[in-house]
């Protein structure tokens, strides 16, 4: 079998901007200073002097020496943590930009789904999103034409078709998105956590059409946080750390080796200043916790205990309408639940507006809750509708251990997340 | 059997890597993509008017908003000569071309920036948004032209048998803007004071071109320097084939034809090897 993808050596270095340290004392001359010489800076920057024996530029590489092979027919799962170097890596394979070193030998067309709905004017139509976004996505007129139908009939909105898309709901408009970009026809398919779109109905689909692109005997190489989708999906898989390819196998092993690797930290996940993205400013994650009732600091917790959930970050300025809260999901990606610290009125009364300062936001999970096995917990610090400034579904792992739940009496396995203890009675009809 | 004839159709190999020095233009990939230029233009003209009310009718009541003011300025106060062509249809087959190159030059030159997502996320050649927001404006000169042949027959002006050279002027006049906008619109990526440069940048040069007065009254030494502006050269030749007036092109004309060209070719390269940093950059 032919190769379709052969990366050699691949690495993209990002220069980043030192500018939050710029100002050491804050003070308004230096302000002052810095905005007068901003001229000369350009100046400089367009002449190409002066920046490049600059200190106060730092870089961080992306994606560090990364080589794989992939085989026609191939369909590769791609693991790793938000800001790994997963998506600088789509982009470098799909053209969107440049490697700073290293080549990439790719045969054939290329499609990515690295964003859906690009290009969408809420303006348009849905009839005319669709032979823009075609023709955005690299499809050919006549292509979009015959499968026109097709995408209308996947997208689930034929009687919306002739009404201006920003008329959408966000799922139909998501759907819509979806359908036309899986209508195009590449050898290489790049996907990346779309199916993070659409209701579980609309999910299922789109795994079911990406089965069917993989059945074609087309090449697919697969990003996902949904590790069942990986599992389902692909055969293989790499794992990447900071840039780096440390891993490649069989789907289950690799998805093993990434759940137990960097997670359990022994209950506890602490934020490095460099894994912290830059546009998460004022917001800075320092520490997220699984505590037991004790107040001790456990990577397994007894399912008989409440779980006290404790998340540490500093404001850099003060900031509305924020709140921080938990994502908690199972190893396979199903998430269970979701809650913020201002879910109460009162409480968003009280804290939507917080001052520049260290803050702890924590939560009690109550005892007899959960079934055996791990969890993912993430976390979401945002403003309603106005930024997300940080998120990471995948923080801190923890295992729950079920002695003494209810039920366990009967040494068998149970299925689902949730084992909760219930009062149960029993009454005789006759 | 199926699988010989698929090996027929063998796959495009593609290979990535870091550009060095001076970029080809690749002008080829372009032409790959030229159903997206025609979309994008499509796409905008669409967009244009939606929700407004006068719709389409705006593509005339610019330019004659412009005309209405510069005809009490410069026709009745200041009393402009005009070679004996009232002057309504004198500024108004200036502002045509003008139109054309300003609304070009300004959106060209926003292209990527009012484009980040599609240029953030997707491959296609970058060439494709100048080029698309430059030509879209030909509706709009299309529309604004049915005006002029309407004051054409009023003022009962014959256009001469020069009129066959139009094309070439408007051709001129977007290559001048898709040069020039080719050079802003890289830079905008990483500066966006382009974008407050360009007001300022469309009204000097909309002074430094003959619309609201006649190229006559620049003296003849400064010809030669007034012909850098390809503009002028443009507008000229619009009252040359249209209205009689002026002289023909020739040495000026040349001129205004070879800067075009010089900022068109460097612009290209320019943006083209900027290209490779405008997904990180932008």
């Amino acid at each position: 079998m032919a190769t379709a993808i052969h990366v050699d050596k691949l690495s993209k270095r990002y220069r980043i901007g030192a500018a939050q340290t710029k100002f050491k004392y804050g003070m308004l001359r230096e302000v002052l200073m810095d905005v007068a010489m901003t001229p000369v800076r350009a100046f400089k920057a367009f002449s190409g002097q002066g920046m490049r024996g600059a200190s106060s530029v730092a870089y961080i590489w992306a994606l560090n020496d990364v080589s794989f092979d992939v085989q026609e027919g191939e369909v590769l799962g791609i693991i790793g943590r938000n800001g790994a170097g997963k998506s600088t890596l789509l982009k470098v394979l799909s053209r969107v930009t440049e490697p700073t070193k290293g080549t990439v030998t790719v045969r054939g067309r290329v499609g990515s789904l690295l964003e859906v709905g690009t290009g969408f004017h809420p303006e348009l139509t849905g009839r005319e999103n669709i032979y823009l976004n075609g023709a955005i996505l690299g499809m050919k007129r006549r292509e979009i034409e015959s499968k026109f139908d097709e995408i209308v009939a996947f997208s689930e909105v034929e009687q919306f078709i002739d009404t201006p898309v920003k008329r959408y709901s966000s799922g139909m408009y998501l759907r819509l998105a979806f359908a036309v970009a899986a209508h195009l026809e590449p050898e290489i398919l790049v996907v990346d956590e779309v199916l993070a779109v659409g209701d579980a109905e609309f999910q299922k689909k789109c795994l079911g059409k990406m089965g069917d692109v993989a059945q074609q005997g087309r090449t697919v190489l697969f990003v996902s946080h949904n590790m069942s989708a990986i599992l389902r999906l692909t055969q293989e898989a790499i794992v990447i750390e900071k840039g780096q390819l440390v891993k490649r196998a069989p789907t289950s092993e690799a998805v093993d080796y990434y759940l137990s690797a960097g997670h359990a930290e022994a209950g506890e996940r602490l934020w490095e200043s460099d894994e912290v993205p830059l546009n998460a400013a004022p917001f800075v994650p320092v520490s997220l916790r699984v505590k037991d009732q004790h107040g001790k600091t456990v990577d397994t917790i007894r399912s008989t205990e409440p779980i006290t959930l404790e998340f540490e970050y500093r404001l850099s300025a003060p900031t509305t309408g924020l709140r921080v809260g938990f994502y908690l999901s199972t190893m396979r990606g199903e998430f269970i639940m979701t809650s913020f610290d201002t879910d109460e009125p009162e409480q968003f009364e009280k804290f939507s507006a917080r001052q520049t300062g260290r803050y702890v936001s924590r939560c009690v999970l109550p005892a007899d809750m959960f079934n055996e096995g791990r969890y993912a917990l993430g976390v979401n610090a945002s403003s309603f509708g106005v930024r997300r400034y940080f998120m990471d579904e995948n923080a801190l792992a923890f295992n729950v251990d079920i002695s003494g739940a209810p039920g366990t009496h009967w040494p068998e396995p149970r299925v689902g997340p949730i084992r909760p203890r219930l009062e149960w009675k029993i009454e005789k009809m006759d | 059997m199926a699988k010989s004839i698929e090996l027929v159709r063998q796959p495009e190999t593609i290979y990535i890597k870091p550009s060095t020095g001076l970029t080809a233009l690749n002008l080829r990939d372009l032409w790959i993509y030229r159903e997206l230029v025609y979309f994008m233009i499509w796409r905008d003209i669409k967009v244009r008017y939606k929700q407004t009310m006068l719709g389409a009718a705006w593509a005339i009541i610019q330019p004659v908003l412009t005309m209405l003011v510069f005809n009490f300025i410069f026709g009745s106060v200041a009393k402009v000569p005009t070679d004996g062509i009232p002057y309504p249809i004198f500024s108004y087959t200036a502002l045509l071309p003008w139109g054309l190159f300003s609304a070009a030059l300004n959106n060209a030159s926003r292209s990527l920036t009012t484009n980040t997502n599609m240029v953030t996320k997707i491959y296609f050649p970058r060439l494709v948004l100048p080029l698309a927001s430059v030509l879209g404006g030909l509706v709009d000169f299309a529309i604004a032209f049915l005006l002029l042949i309407a004051m054409m027959i009023y003022y009962r002006v014959t256009p001469t048998a020069a009129i066959w050279t139009l094309p070439l002027f408007i051709l001129l006049s977007i290559i001048s803007a898709l040069g020039v906008a080719l050079w802003l619109a890289a830079i905008n990526v990483q500066y966006r004071d382009v974008n407050y440069v360009l007001p300022f940048l469309t009204q000097f040069w909309l002074f430094l071109t003959p619309v609201a007065y006649s190229a006559k009254v620049i003296s003849a030494k400064w010809q030669i320097a007034y012909s850098l502006n390809p503009m002028a050269g443009v507008v000229n030749g619009f009252r040359w084939a249209l209205l009689g007036t002026n002289t023909g092109p020739g040495l000026y004309m040349a001129v205004s034809v070879v800067i075009s060209l010089i900022f068109l070719v460097s612009g290209l390269f320019y943006f083209r090897s900027m290209e490779r940093t405008f997904a990180d950059t932008i």
